[in-house]
């Protein structure tokens, strides 16, 4: 089992507890990177790095079967207790697991939506500019004799 | 007499073979299985019992129970 370290948990972590709230068949979620380093989850840091070893695990067994040039990008298995799900985009990995026979279509959104989610960076809004009101150029008396 | 012993017939047949579809069906859908989906819209499905399966079934259990612990 890999090393396993956690950042900036707490600060990305509410964008999984959106996700649990949206979908009541997700029962816990960590997104993590390549490297195992846990990025947000919805279990306390030991935990999510145990979960993102595992799920890496997963993933590097399933990549066996794929063929060369063949990208995995998703994963589920049913198991009789639950089910778990391991979606990637790019570099990224969130790893889900669920109640027994979930929604697969709409677990798999879910988590493709909540990967989008974390990978875009949080930036402030720009401040409206305020622009001078521009006066109005004083209207030309048409002459009445024209 | 004769009409009505063969739509006797007629609904226990089509009542029990709508039985097993429905029992086949949810039994297919409780056994235990891997799917994997690949960036070129290809997929694996493997069902418990291949030994390719087992392992990944067993890393899915891992991850389920500590998921729960």
């Amino acid at each position: 089992m890999g090393c396993v370290s956690v950042r900036d948990v707490a600060q990305t972590a509410q964008a999984l507890a959106d996700l649990t709230e949206i979908s009541s068949q997700i029962q816990s979620a960590v997104a993590f990177d390549r490297e195992g380093t846990v990025v947000a989850s919805t279990v306390d840091d030991e935990q999510a790095g145990r979960l993102a070893s595992i799920a890496l695990e997963l993933l590097k067994t399933a990549e066996e079967h794929g063929a060369a040039g063949k990208e995995l990008a998703q994963l589920d298995v049913a198991l009789q207790d639950g089910s778990v799900f391991v979606v990637r985009d790019g570099d990224r990995l969130i790893v889900a697991t669920t109640t027994p026979e979930p929604t697969a279509g709409l677990v798999f959104y879910d988590l493709k939506s909540a990967l989008r989610g974390l990978a875009e960076p949080e930036t402030p809004k720009p401040k409206p500019r305020r622009t001078p009101a521009k006066r109005a150029a004083p209207r030309k008396k048409k002459d009445a004799g024209s | 007499m004769r009409g009505r012993n063969f739509l006797t017939g007629f609904l226990l047949a089509a009542g029990s073979a709508v039985g097993t579809v429905l029992y086949r069906r949810r039994a297919a859908r409780r056994r235990e299985r891997v799917q994997l989906y690949f960036g070129d819209g290809s997929m694996i499905s493997l069902t418990e019992g291949s030994p390719e399966a087992e392992r990944l079934l067993g890393h899915a259990r891992k991850l389920l129970a500590a998921a729960r612990s």
